[in-house]
């Protein structure tokens, strides 16, 4: 792997910047590996990249239907924080965000993680007493977050409105400053770099259309659009098709997959600093590097498979952006599109091994799964290598819904996140 | 924005809805007689399909009435539609 450094610029430069070499190759698939990762995108790729990394399973592939990153991990907001109400989710979300403070670094690849804070506004008595027991809980589990008056929110993010006689006036904030935003592309490009510089297989535009067993029940390979491949264990980290591809196998799942809208302005000089989030009359915003103000609508209603949801989805968040930031009254919108997402009826994920044995899942992010990214892949690749559940992500396994032992951030929340 | 084929009503734009989730999933006759599995399937295991889909809607903010409809779930396209009580499609 050619190393990334301000000296490598310098020394392409004499040369017109032709040296570089492909960042990740083009394997064909091999017979057989020693797993099997089905899902190109962050989560997947992230998988292939602890494993190979921290556990020395380098014979493994990761299975894409079509180019990495290329799903959710390339739709979605960016968004990157860790103030979750739960323990267990505390937890998690918190050993994300400690492994995006050092990614860039870990994957020489500039991620572009940003902790430019994420604000939640509170707009009623309800959020005030949700939040302050958010901040609250947070802090007893050595996460930051704080309550700030709606002046300091102003002053914190100056295009905020918060005159007295708005329809949904703005009370106050909870304010994690760790959080922030990274770039989503170079987060799939930059595990799969490294990934493959260990020896990792990535093989894009091969979708696997079934799962074979043997006569134990133990997963034994699949077959996929380029051939049948062996291994013994099978990750699924499939975002909204898990439940397809786990149907391939026989095990029905408690998601359901449902479109999940984000639309980007056209691009303006920096104006806003920080990431401002509403759950109450839900929209969430920030700018990008690129200038254009990245703003995340709430899913549609109905189960859909089609990458696209309804305008008045997208209508219902760009009021809310409008009132809370009179400025972007003008802005036009350059794209709109939709992500699916697979939501759990806790909209807590599930990353654990299965009934099945050699069949491992990592699903059931929702509305939110980026932000966990590195913590998701480096826990999955764990439960693989070692065919148990690292303590962090235990209790996020399947049986909790036989067991009703759920991590119900749905409650706490009160909307999808 | 879907146009759904109420079966009362005739097609009616997606707002005028609320979604009720997959159809046929009965609530078993005798729960006290119904083992953790079984509940487990019945409250949170769903086929989640990707194809044709059986599934509720309720007519909210129009006849009310809860109705069963087949609807391709890639391309969102509705195939069939039929009352409450009446055999599946």
């Amino acid at each position: 792997m050619q190393r990334f450094s301000a000296f490598a610029l310098f020394r392409q430069a004499l040369n017109g910047q032709k040296g570089w070499d492909r960042q990740w190759r083009d394997p064909e698939p091999k017979p057989a590996y020693d797993v099997i990762i089905v899902g190109g995108g962050g989560h997947g790729l992230g998988t292939a990249y602890y494993l190979a990394k921290k556990h020395q399973v380098r014979n493994v592939a990761v299975l894409e239907k079509g180019w990495i990153g290329g799903g959710n991990t390339g739709r979605n907001t960016t968004i990157i924080r860790s103030n979750y109400l739960f323990d267990e989710s505390a937890a998690l979300y918190d050993h994300a965000l400690k492994l995006w403070e050092s990614l860039a670094e870990e994957l020489n690849y500039n991620v572009m993680f940003s902790q430019r804070g994420v604000m939640m506004l509170v707009h009623n008595v309800h959020d005030e007493q949700v939040f302050k027991r958010h901040v609250h809980a947070n802090r007893l589990n050595g996460v930051d977050n704080e309550w700030i008056s709606a002046e300091a929110a102003k002053r914190f993010c100056p295009p905020l409105n918060i005159a007295p006689g708005m329809r949904h006036p703005v009370l106050g904030a909870a304010l994690q400053r760790r959080a922030g935003i990274a770039r989503h592309d170079a987060v799939a490009w930059g595990y799969a770099r490294a990934a493959d510089a260990l020896g990792v297989d990535i093989i894009q535009n091969c979708e696997v259309t079934g799962i074979d067993r043997d006569e134990a029940g133990r997963v034994s390979g699949v077959q996929t659009t380029r051939g049948a491949i062996r291994t013994r264990k099978l990750g699924i980290v499939a975002a909204g098709n898990t439940s397809v591809l786990m149907a391939m196998a026989g095990q029905r799942m408690p998601l359901e997959s449902y479109p999940l809208q984000a639309l980007v302005s056209e691009p303006v000089k920096p104006v806003f600093p920080c990431v401002v989030m509403s759950n109450t009359i839900h929209a969430y915003i920030s700018q990008s590097d690129k200038g254009e103000l990245v703003i995340g609508a709430g899913t549609d209603a109905y189960i859909s498979y089609s990458q696209r949801g309804a305008l008045h989805i997208s209508m219902h968040t760009l009021e809310a952006i409008c009132e809370l930031f009179p400025m972007f009254r003008r802005m036009r919108m350059l794209r709109n599109w939709g992500g699916i997402v697979d939501v759990t009826p806790d909209r807590s994920p599930i990353i654990g091994k299965t009934e099945i044995p050699g069949l491992y899942v990592n699903c059931g992010w929702g509305t939110g799964g980026f932000k966990a990214t590195p913590g998701s892949a480096d826990l999955f690749a764990w439960t693989l290598a070692k065919d148990e559940p690292h303590p962090i992500n235990a209790p996020f396994n399947l049986e909790r819904f036989g067991s009703g032992r759920l991590i119900d951030e749905a409650a706490a929340a009160a909307v999808a996140h | 924005m879907l146009l759904i084929p109420c079966p009362y009503c005739g097609p009616r734009p997606e707002i005028e809805f609320s979604y009720g989730g997959e159809a046929h999933i009965a609530r078993a006759a005798d729960p006290r007689r119904v083992d953790d599995a079984a509940w487990t399937s019945f409250l949170y295991l769903r086929s989640n399909r990707r194809g044709d889909h059986a599934e509720r809607w309720r007519h909210a903010h129009g006849c009310g009435r809860f109705f069963n409809v087949v609807r391709n779930t890639n391309s969102d396209h509705f195939l069939a539609t039929d009352k409450i009580g009446e055999p599946r499609p």
